[in-house]
């Protein structure tokens, strides 16, 4: 186990040398390699002990920066120099980044130490991280469980002690529901917060970098130092900076009526009554609200979504990076083969679902009306927002699946994405904070807040967590 | 709506996926059966709603056209699947006439 619970504390131990830097990153991979079944990595980077004994002397020395020691897994969606990045597909096996990601350029600088490159669902494109070239995570709570995605392997990582912290990505709700799945904290940043350069892009008016932790102290810590105007994003913005930890605040909580009318199951119905009925004796307002489209996000992400990956992806033609079939006699083949053979089922799903919303013909009837949905959407946020100062709902309709359940039925699968997607298409941030009932796992609450105030979305997850 | 299997093989050429006929039946499948769920935006009136097409609708951000080095030719090159000395490899697009 840890002697410690979170980075503050980690680094008083560093610093009055009753923790070794190089034993505790020495622990991560000695517990990656033991419980090697759960599948979260896809690379371990070797020079994690080097640079542990490195950090070790600057802590010591006083010189280190903010994050100094804390060992981080990275999605294998984000590029590191020098390092593989596959998005866990087939289509860049052996391929090795040329630049580093913003996001995780600036976890180097403030000295964090980055452990390897965590398993997820390939290019980001699915909720359980069974579509993976480097197969299935398992759930570490329970291993006959999915530990959800798309950023299942970092998930996973956290929460079976590979690390202390993992960076995910999420453009529909693949760094909230891992989390919720797997007990953890995630949060998904206002869009544009974060930098996406160098994070491989699915949809990318929706993509966000965000960390996923074991306490709200570290996740804002990391959510801090990523976070910025990035000259090599022009989506990313100027943004105020997150006062955390912030001062006890009671807030006006919206509760919206059309995510509690069918489809919850009992755990995660108890669950949030429960947190609703302790938000209140604490002094927090819960006031009913409407969102009256609810009921047309699912379909308005999923057309969006894929119709940007289908064009995201076209990149894939073999040419500059990706596999390449040596029968390969003319220009078509080239293209055609290295798609074929690179991609997996899910992704060609999205891929084929994208370009028939693109194509002549569907365009008006799908994606442009589908955008028209996203603003009728993001208005009902707006004026949700007028009223309250977050909004209340599960993170995900049930716990973690069984493996295997949706793997036949993609609807069935993107109908659990029903409360993130929402975050996704009109850009807020959101937060999934753990509970635990008695006999089940874990299950998420998620908080929503509008643009740029993930700053309350940590004072209420504090809050419910003390 | 429902999509035919021609139409799926379609899109496959569109999409430049060789698809196998036990693909093409189970994405037919797939597709109407999503496709039928994505027509309940039909329900919604959106004659007079503009598209969003970005959740900040931010536009036009701009900087100094500035000559700046970004990557090396090496490292461009260094994951390419063919190459010829500063060049990426393809199969020959022209035909040739001798032989």
């Amino acid at each position: 186990m840890l002697p410690y619970k979170t980075h503050t504390e980690k680094i008083r131990l560093i610093q009055k040398a009753q923790l070794s830097l190089i034993e505790n990153v020495e622990f991560f991979l000695s517990q990656i390699s033991v419980h090697k079944d759960i599948n979260a990595f896809n690379f371990l980077f070797d020079d994690a002990i080097d640079r542990a004994n490195k950090i070790e002397q600057k802590i010591k020395e006083g010189t280190s920066g903010k994050l100094a020691g804390m060992v981080i897994a990275v999605k294998d969606l984000l590029s590191v120099k020098d390092k593989p990045l596959t998005c866990s597909s087939k289509i860049l096996r052996g391929f090795e980044a040329i630049y580093t990601a913003t996001s995780i350029e600036k976890l180097i600088d403030e000295d964090a130490i980055l452990i390897g490159k965590t398993n997820c669902d390939e290019f980001g494109m699915g909720s359980t991280n069974e579509n993976s070239a480097f197969g299935p995570v398992l759930n570490p709570l329970d291993k006959l469980k999915v530990p959800g995605g798309s950023s299942g392997g970092s998930a996973a990582a956290v929460a079976a002690n590979f690390c202390d912290a993992a960076i995910g990505t999420d453009t529909g709700g693949s760094i909230r529901q891992p989390a919720a799945f797997t007990g953890t904290f995630g949060i998904k940043p206002t869009y544009g917060r974060v930098s996406r350069y160098g994070l491989t892009a699915y949809a990318s008016s929706f993509d966000c970098v965000g960390p996923i932790a074991k306490n709200v102290l570290d996740l804002a810590l990391i959510l801090k130092i990523i976070s910025g105007k990035d000259e090599l994003d022009s989506t990313s913005s100027e943004s105020n900076e997150i006062q955390f930890p912030s001062q006890n605040k009671k807030y006006k909580i919206g509760l919206p009526k059309e995510y509690f009318k069918e489809g919850l199951t009992e755990e995660v119905k108890t669950g949030i009554e429960i947190t609703i009925e302790n938000l209140e004796k604490t002094g927090h307002e819960i006031i009913d609200i409407s969102l009256p489209h609810s009921d047309y996000t699912i379909a308005a992400y999923y057309i969006l979504a894929t119709a940007e990956a289908s064009s995201n992806l076209a990149r894939f033609d073999g040419v500059r990076y990706g596999l390449r079939n040596e029968k390969i006699r003319t220009f078509d083949e080239l293209y055609n083969l290295t798609k074929t053979e690179g991609f997996g089922k899910e992704v060609k799903r999205r891929i084929m679902l994208g370009t028939y919303v693109l194509s002549s013909g569907y365009y008006d009837a799908y994606y442009s009306k589908a955008q028209k949905v996203r603003r009728l959407i993001k208005e009902d946020f707006d004026n949700a927002f007028r009223e309250v100062d977050l909004i209340i709902s599960p993170t995900a309709p049930s716990t973690a699946y069984k493996i295997g359940d949706t793997v036949n039925d993609p609807l069935q699968m993107y109908l659990g994405d029903i409360y993130t997607v929402s975050a996704n298409l009109t850009g807020i941030p959101a937060i999934s904070v753990p509970y635990q009932s008695e006999n089940s796992l874990p299950i998420g609450i998620q908080f929503m807040a509008s643009h740029f105030n993930e700053e309350i979305l940590l004072d209420i997850a504090q809050q419910i967590t003390e | 709506m429902s999509v035919s299997k021609d139409e799926i093989k379609n899109i496959a050429k569109l999409a430049k996926l060789n698809l196998n006929e036990a693909e093409i039946n189970e994405f037919t499948g797939d597709m109407n059966k999503i496709l039928d769920y994505m027509d309940k935006l039909n329900e919604l009136d959106t004659d007079n709603i503009r598209p969003l097409s970005n959740p900040l609708e931010t536009y036009n951000v701009l900087r100094e056209d500035e000559l700046k080095r970004s990557i090396d030719r090496e490292d461009a090159l260094k994951n390419a699947p063919g190459r010829n000395d500063e060049f990426f490899r393809v199969p020959k697009v022209i035909k040739s006439d001798k032989k």
